[in-house]
């Protein structure tokens, strides 16, 4: 039988049932091998392991619901297999002792992982240009970036060599590629999905999260990997939900807040458009549509890019060639130097420009003089804009806002302008620095050079609520495109 | 005091490389420094928000777990955490011979 055409979950796990998990995962790692070097998406692939699960899980009975299920994971999420590089070339030797939790969870559920997709660097960057391992390309244009950082695991998923990965969204990793690579993207609450086994970039924002086909997709990965972990202490002790369970009954009555400083003239008309349509939409279904006011929206990416490279610098301290990752060479006089100029060598080789620039950033606003300037009042502002988020969830279920400014830029055309490369993250930002639940939808096209571009619509709910907020998402994507919107592969 | 972005000097860059252990070249100086000086001019902005009274907001978890309990748990093997140095004559690990400013050959 065929199973090269499964493009979700549920077909994957069908396809497994029937056929055989051997069949599903060989016939992914067909296409992946067709695919993948183009997108550059992949850093690893796990062909042969991936054959052993398949076959060593593949027949076993019972309750594994991802059984049988092609899988990605990207690679700054630890395997005790394999290397997690983080995109770097400071780990790009690193082998994990351990798995993350995340993971773990998959392949207890039956999943099979095809392999650890591309990134930027430690998860800093918009674009997926930042990888020291090239950046990754857009399926639908591959002049185009494929956005970032989860660039690896929203390309695989839009090429169809996996139905799901896992991301991580510091500051809209996972979104911001959904949107630009045409898949549904979420963000789970701050502490819904344990911390341990991502390498930590800004530790009061990471998440991990999930890249999918649909958003059926993601409601069951979401359902396998949250949950309680006494092995992070930051992950919420609320007990595991099946997210999916009620993913088809429609929200009744569900009130919807377009964010009016999020209309703007910055945005392509293809999101404007995707907006009111996906409103639209909803209204069909019973929803109501209202506006609310998010004041300090514009806000975000500075109060956002003081908070994230301050933690950053502190969590990227460890990489020093000595506690972890590649060491410099002795110097030119045969030496090894003093101990700070080890450290400093094998940073300064190890890290890539943005790396370096967003430590430099996190430790000027942290520093002696000016942390009460930069980093206390950043982290005021925060309060700040969460408690917009309060007073608006008091009057709506969901708010609907765009994902991005516009589709996929090409790549390069960012490259010298990190401040612009920042500015893509005004609509993804807020939600990290609240705590709270996002998702993207694909919403329709833009038309570019006579190619189409994906759009993506977002959704965001107050923590917690990533049940109400899948359910919204599936109201969206069943008046939407999907499954129409694929590149022609 | 705080400087004003545009007042941002090759040495106070040089100064945060020092903090940061990076060690930069001189381009990579001044790379760093129009970089900083755009970034920061546009943090900016943030002086137009009020936070007269508001607590800073450093996490945004509430219903984390309670501090574990003081147990020994799942320990690494040593043989997984030794294969992880880059030399190493277990159950010792091998390092360069670093000795204050003079340095030396391991």
């Amino acid at each position: 039988m065929d199973v090269s055409g499964c493009r979700t979950v549920h077909e994957a796990r069908e396809a497994a049932a029937r056929a055989g998990a051997e069949e599903v995962v060989r016939a992914h790692l067909e296409r992946l091998g067709a695919h993948a070097a183009a997108l550059n998406c992949f850093l690893q692939t796990f062909e042969e392991q991936a054959i052993g699960a398949a076959r060593e899980r593949g027949g076993r009975s019972g309750g594994s619901s991802l059984r049988g299920v092609p899988v990605a994971v990207k690679d700054n999420i630890c395997l005790d297999y394999g290397r997690t590089t983080c995109g770097s070339r400071i780990l790009e030797r690193y082998e994990s002792p351990f798995t993350a939790t995340a993971a773990q969870r998959l392949i207890d559920a039956g999943a099979i992982i095809l392999g650890k997709t591309n990134l930027d660097e430690f998860g800093m960057g918009s674009s997926g240009e930042n990888s020291a391992f090239g950046p990754t390309l857009n399926p639908w244009d591959t002049s185009r970036v494929a956005g970032g950082s989860s660039s690896g695991s929203a390309a695989a998923v839009a090429a169809g060599i996996v139905p799901a990965a896992l991301g991580s969204d510091t500051g809209g990793s996972v979104r911001l590629p959904a949107a630009y690579c045409g898949v549904v993207g979420l963000k789970p609450s701050y502490g819904r999905v344990s911390r341990y086994g991502l390498v930590a970039y800004a530790s009061s924002l990471d998440q991990i999260g999930v890249l999918a086909s649909d958003v059926r997709g993601a409601a069951e990965v979401l359902s396998v990997i949250a949950g309680p972990d006494p092995m992070d202490a930051t992950c919420s002790v609320a007990p595991a939900e099946d997210f999916a369970a009620r993913l088809e009954e429609p929200v009744g009555g569900l009130k919807v807040g377009l964010v009016r400083q999020a209309q703007s003239e910055r945005n392509h008309p293809a999101v404007a458009r995707a907006l009111r349509e996906a409103a639209e939409a909803l209204r069909a279904q019973g929803a109501s549509i209202g506006e609310i006011e998010l004041p300090h929206l514009e806000y975000g990416v500075a109060a956002y890019y003081i908070i994230a490279p301050a933690e950053a610098s502190s969590n990227l301290a460890r990489f020093d060639g000595v506690r972890y990752g590649r060491r410099a060479a002795s110097d030119s006089k045969g030496t090894g130097g003093t101990l700070e100029e080890l450290y400093a060598r094998s940073r300064a080789e190890g890290f890539g420009a943005e790396v370096q620039r967003r430590i430099m950033l996190g430790t000027y606003v942290l520093s002696a003089g000016y942390q009460e300037r930069y980093y206390m009042h950043a982290l005021k502002v925060r309060r700040k804009i969460k408690e917009d988020f309060d007073r608006a969830f008091a009057g709506v279920d969901v708010i609907l806002m765009p994902a991005t400014t516009g589709p996929a830029f090409k790549v390069g055309a960012k490259r010298d302008d990190p401040l612009a490369m920042y500015l893509e993250d005004i609509y993804t930002v807020t939600a990290n620095l609240a705590g709270l639940p996002a998702i993207v939808v694909p919403w329709g096209a833009a038309e570019e050079e006579g190619k189409k571009l994906p759009i993506g619509v977002q959704l965001l709910a107050a923590r917690m609520d990533e049940g109400r907020l899948l359910r919204a998402a599936r109201m969206v994507e069943r008046a939407g495109l999907f499954p129409g919107t694929r590149p022609g592969w | 005091m705080a400087k004003g972005a545009s007042q941002l000097t090759s040495e106070d860059v040089r100064r945060m490389a020092r903090l940061a252990r990076l060690a930069l070249s001189d381009e990579a100086v001044e790379d760093h420094r129009r970089h900083l000086a755009a970034v920061l001019d546009h943090m900016e902005i943030l002086r137009g928000v009020d936070v007269r009274g508001v607590q800073p907001m450093a996490h945004a978890g509430d219903d984390a777990a309670a501090p574990a309990a003081d147990e020994p748990g799942r320990l690494l093997p040593r043989e997984v955490l030794m294969r992880m140095a880059p030399a190493a004559e277990p159950p010792f690990i091998r390092v360069p011979k670093v000795l204050g400013d003079e340095g030396g050959a391991s």
